[in-house]
């Protein structure tokens, strides 16, 4: 066989590349999505953990709290005002921390082997980014369910909205790690970094205890934290309490943020890696 | 300059391709203006050792990277201006492995096929292809994690060939394999030759070069320094070196082999009894020399033929021995 009939056979590809970009993006998205999901749940390792870290908090911390808000006589049940909490920070570190398992597939070269397909680069972010927010969906719904027989009351129409801000919080931290991630490459410098920056968050955000609390300088601290505004959106979500201005702030800020960062880790998805 | 061969189809062509990574401290320049035309179907090697800058040119032509400088076309694309149609034509196998452990075989095939666009039902008919091409029907629906060395390296290339490309771009294919696993893949790389993919890979090993490579260049320091088949490189750089013993009578024969217009160089060494020649081809040498030197009435006492090798060819150019480098 001649080289040049060869080649020849070898042009007439069974693929059918599809020419719309945007059609190509969302193909490649739902195809990245469906693997990283089937490959996390066969890891057992991210259900147990997954599931065990918030029900922790709930058994082991909710009753403190609650003790100590009855002995304050505020008369409502401490959980309504920690479980919106609560979700949030499980969003915020189930998020953090997704670039660990980029930087494993960084060096299994599973992530250059897709580079050096045609496929869509934001559909490399976008497909692991919506994975972890169906994950973090699945541990919302399990926390909320547990919740209940502790004392938890819920207005579902508040606790669909505030799934959609868990999302959303979701959309801000999941890239911003991957983008991390693909920036720093080792689990030793991305550790750090993380909890350097996660750390602050949760603390000036009001989760554990409420900034009502704090000094003035901390709590100014507190109002310029993005998280702030979604935790105080999240209390007034499962109250019912509709007319409250930071639902709108809370959900809005943080729509604005996931924008932003799905925006700023799919240019460092595309760049060439230099 | 690039344009000598006109008459074969041209799979990779580069010109003055360069590429410098810049630190904090340094500028490297890692590859320097490398030249290279490679043809259609032929197995392309380029040798050098670690840190010659083989991965780096290769990563640029797989659109890992960008040059900083230089232009390459890969089958029949630009490689600045067209590199998703670069990408859907070629594929890739990087170093140091490509898949998930927790992947079965088949699911990263099926996947791979279908990111290069095909629809899952042709993307699991091709994955079954590629699995029993490549002798890994037992372990398609086991995790990679379980794979030896030897069948990883093997899905690996199974993955840079789902889509047919044109061109296949192999980094250090059988580095870390044992010597059965390493003929294996040299069998595979051929069966894809003898289907009409033109196959460019880097490598350190001299015999790997030597007996897989249609033509290769040597690299060292970012640039080519030698180009050509095995035996062009030898021949041009070294010679092949025939010994004669010689019992006192060496003399006589150096005069006469001096006179012969084939030998490029010769030498007497009285202590060994020995003389050496330095001629172009050494078997077709060796019979001219036995019957001058039996027309002369002189007998030789011994007559040998030594091969240079792809490491002679690498020392004269460089002053180093890629063995050396290599170890």
């Amino acid at each position: 066989m001649t080289a040049a009939t060869g080649t020849a056979s070898v042009t007439s590809t069974t693929t059918t590349i599809e020419r719309n970009p945007r059609m190509r993006a969302l193909r490649d998205t739902w195809l990245i999505f469906r693997r990283s999901l089937v490959l996390t749940i066969r890891q057992p390792t991210w259900i147990i953990f997954g599931i065990m870290y918030p029900v922790l908090y709930l058994v082991l911390f909710g009753p403190l709290l609650d003790g100590a808000v009855r002995q304050a006589g505020a008369g409502v049940s401490a959980y309504n005002w920690f479980v919106p909490g609560l979700l949030i920070q499980v969003a915020l570190f189930g998020s953090a921390f997704v670039g660990f398992g980029l930087i494993a597939e960084l060096r299994y070269g599973v992530v250059e082997r897709m580079r050096v397909t045609p496929m869509s680069r934001t559909a490399m972010l976008l497909g692991r980014s919506l994975r972890d927010v169906v994950l973090l969906m699945m541990q919302a719904l399990i926390m909320i369910g547990l919740a209940i027989p502790f004392g938890l009351h819920i207005d579902a129409a508040g606790v669909a909205v505030t799934l959609g801000l868990l999302a959303l919080i979701g959309l801000v931290m999941a890239p911003l790690s991957y983008a991390a991630g693909l920036a720093l490459k080792s689990e030793d410098a991305f550790a750090p970094l993380v909890q350097g920056i996660v750390m602050p968050l949760l603390l000036l955000s009001g989760i554990l205890l409420p900034m009502a609390l704090a000094p003035d300088w901390l709590r100014f601290l507190s109002s310029i934290n993005p998280l702030t505004h979604a935790v105080d959106a999240a209390r007034a979500l499962f109250n019912g309490d509709w007319g409250n201005s930071e639902i709108a702030i809370g959900v809005g800020l943080t729509a604005a943020l996931a924008a932003l960062a799905v925006w700023v880790a799919s240019r460092a998805f595309s760049r060439a890696n230099a | 300059m690039t344009g000598l061969t006109p008459i074969r189809n041209v799979m990779i062509q580069t010109t003055d391709l360069r590429r410098t990574f810049k630190s904090r401290k340094s500028t490297v320049e890692a590859v320097q203006g490398v030249d290279l035309n490679v043809a259609a179907g032929e197995i392309f090697g380029f040798l050098g050792p670690n840190g010659a800058g083989k991965t780096t040119t290769l990563r640029m032509l797989a659109t890992l990277i960008k040059p900083t400088s230089g232009d390459a076309t890969v089958a029949g694309a630009d490689l600045r201006r067209q590199p998703q149609l670069v990408r859907q034509r070629i594929g890739y196998v990087p170093q140091g492995g490509s898949t998930d452990p927790a992947e079965t075989g088949r699911g990263e095939l099926v996947l791979q096929g279908r990111l290069y666009g095909m629809s899952g039902a042709d993307a699991k008919v091709r994955a079954s292809e590629v699995l029993a091409a490549l002798d890994l029907e037992a372990a398609a629906d086991r995790g990679t994690g379980t794979y030896s060395g030897g069948m990883r390296r093997r899905l690996d290339v199974g993955l840079g060939i789902v889509h047919r490309p044109q061109v296949l771009f192999l980094d250090e294919p059988t580095t870390g394999l044992d010597p059965q696993a390493r003929a294996r893949m040299w069998d595979e790389i051929r069966n894809l030759r003898a289907l009409g993919t033109t196959v460019f890979l880097t490598t350190h090993y001299l015999e790997e070069a030597d007996v897989l490579c249609d033509r290769l260049a040597i690299i060292d320091h970012g640039k080519i320094v030698a180009e050509g088949t095995s035996d062009q490189l030898k021949q041009k750089v070294a010679g092949d070196v025939v010994t004669i013993g010689v019992d006192g009578s060496g003399a006589s024969v150096l005069t006469l082999v001096e006179s012969m217009p084939f030998v490029r160089e010769a030498s007497h060494d009285a202590d060994a009894g020995l003389i050496r020649l330095y001629v172009d081809r050494g078997e077709t040498a060796i019979p001219h020399l036995l019957r001058s030197l039996d027309a002369a009435g002189l007998q030789p006492t011994s007559i040998s033929l030594n091969k240079p090798s792809l490491d002679d060819v690498f020392l004269r150019q460089t002053g180093r021995s890629l063995r050396e480098e290599a170890a």
